[in-house]
């Protein structure tokens, strides 16, 4: 039986998280154009599948397949009122694949809306819809929540306090510094980490991005403005380009497992991989991370 | 001198993304009788192209071009009346159609790359997000279309590039539309892989590259 997530990470244990979801579901057969999360009702097999690839790979951390999961996002697929319903099942379903040894982070992505004054979402919308998703992921049985990929300051501020209300789980949240150096909205790791930290978030870092070597650099700003907070960097397999019609990411899992080493000693507490990773490039971090100790 | 220093608050205006304050400066120049077309070459429009270098340098970012954009629109429109009654418009430099291809919502890049366009003197259609190859095709036969762009932020949609300009050519129009690509997976190599004129790597860089393809 696991101890509590916040104390494994406090007894300074390094955890080896997941990799892509939507690449492995699209290599699966998941038709383009269609959400990862319409998966979770129609082929739970599919998604428990993928999960137990991350475990025996090393994954010590699996996330939900749940990041398009709140109802802005799945209201494109017709899926808006089923939100809750997603939710918990694909918590039970990470949870199954999972056992009661391994951790569940429930994953919050962003709404794909932009609040004002660029777009129209509130708010206390934002709040209400991420304390849905958030609720739904810890009655399935998740152990925190872990918000990703998010590029605006207000958004990340509002999946917090919605997950908060939602559920009494620790709250992650990590950002994507994509533009030079920066999110897409132009927050600076440092800002991310300084605002995640005055919220009391438990884990801050980065995942997806641009090139993985760049959270090099981005780990010790939010250390400096974020002493307390665990780090967690989760990159994506690299930059895709396009060769022969197909897509290809240029980091290897031989790159990943060199960086992942590297993380560590800039003290990231969890690390793993997003976008155009595979169990490969899990079990070189693994590898590398179990090598140092 | 009264001009100089409106036309350096309508730049000041532009830059700091403020549409009430450019609204205020064109209908300040309106009333003080100054050409409308000076006032948007040389007051508004330089602002954007502040913004425009600071985007592609990474000194500004998605919420600074938005804004901008809001203001030199705003500006604009209310310039718009004057222009008419005096008989002139801004030089069209081209027309371009863009969209995000099918199956892919992204909508931002898109979205900056028709804000740059229209405020360089373009004139620009946007189709939206999940545009499909014959929507495409239709809206380049009906605005008569000089450059199409296509937008494209996922590994799974980006064939679709690909799929629109089979379509120009079946349709008979690739002959006399360019055709330019963005989006993160895409690149020149690509470009080239699937018969674009061209690629561009951000919303700046797309209005150069376009004046190019243009020749204006």
């Amino acid at each position: 039986m696991r101890v509590p997530i916040l104390e494994r990470l406090a007894a300074g244990d390094i955890l080896i998280a997941d990799g892509a979801t939507g690449t492995m579901l699209q290599a699966a057969g998941l038709p383009a154009g269609m959400p990862g999360e319409a998966w979770i009702l129609e082929r739970p097999e599919e998604i428990v599948r993928l999960h137990r690839a991350y475990l025996k790979a090393g994954s010590q951390i699996i996330l939900t397949s749940t990041f398009g999961g709140t109802r802005a996002r799945l209201k494109a697929a017709g899926l808006d009122l089923q939100a809750a319903e997603i939710n918990r099942r694909a918590a039970e379903l990470a949870r199954q694949a999972a056992g009661n040894d391994t951790y569940v982070g429930g994953d919050i992505g962003p709404t794909g809306e932009m609040m004002p004054p660029l777009g129209p979402l509130g708010y206390g919308a934002a709040v209400e819809m991420f304390a849905e998703q958030a609720q739904a992921l810890a009655a399935g049985g998740a152990d925190c929540i872990y918000i990703e990929t998010m590029s605006d300051l207000k958004e990340a501020k509002a999946a917090v306090e919605g997950a908060r209300q939602g559920c009494d789980l620790p709250v992650f949240c990590t950002f994507s510094f994509d533009t030079h150096g920066r999110t897409s909205m132009g927050v600076s790791p440092a800002q991310a980490a300084e605002a995640m930290a005055e919220m009391d978030v438990a884990a801050t870092g980065a995942n997806c991005g641009h090139a993985p070597e760049e959270v090099l650099d981005f780990l010790p700003q939010m250390r400096q403005s974020a002493p307390e907070a665990y780090l967690i960097a989760k990159p994506n397999a690299g930059i895709p380009r396009m060769v022969k019609r197909q897509v290809v990411y240029d980091a290897g899992p031989e790159r990943m497992g060199g960086l992942a080493r590297r993380y560590a000693e800039l003290g990231a507490s969890i690390i793993g991989a997003c976008c155009g990773s595979s169990p490969e490039h899990i079990a070189a971090i693994a590898a590398a991370i179990q090598r140092d100790r | 001198m009264v001009n100089e220093r409106l036309f350096k608050e309508m730049t000041e205006a532009v830059i700091a993304g403020l549409p009430d304050k450019a609204r205020e400066l064109a209908n300040e120049a309106l009333d003080a009788g100054i050409d409308p077309l000076a006032a948007i070459d040389q007051g508004f429009k330089p602002g954007m192209d502040v913004v425009g270098e600071g985007f592609a340098n990474g000194e500004l970012f998605i919420p600074d071009l938005m804004m901008s954009g809001e203001a030199m629109k705003a500006a604009i429109a209310a310039l718009e009346p004057e222009l008419i009654k005096r008989k002139q418009q801004r030089r069209v430099l081209g027309k371009v159609v863009i969209g995000t291809v099918k199956g892919d919502i992204h909508e931002i890049g898109k979205t900056l790359v028709g804000t740059m366009l229209t405020a360089n003197g373009f004139e620009v259609h946007d189709l939206g997000v999940d545009v499909s190859a014959q929507q495409f095709v239709d809206a380049v036969r009906r605005v008569d279309a000089d450059v199409v762009g296509l937008s494209a932020l996922l590994t799974t949609t980006i064939l679709n590039q690909e799929a629109v300009i089979l379509d120009l050519q079946e349709a008979g129009l690739r002959e006399q539309v360019k055709v330019i690509i963005g989006g993160v997976p895409a690149s020149p190599e690509w470009a080239k892989e699937i018969g674009a004129d061209a690629y561009a790597e951000n919303a700046t860089e797309a209005v150069e590259v376009i004046k190019q393809l243009v020749r204006v």
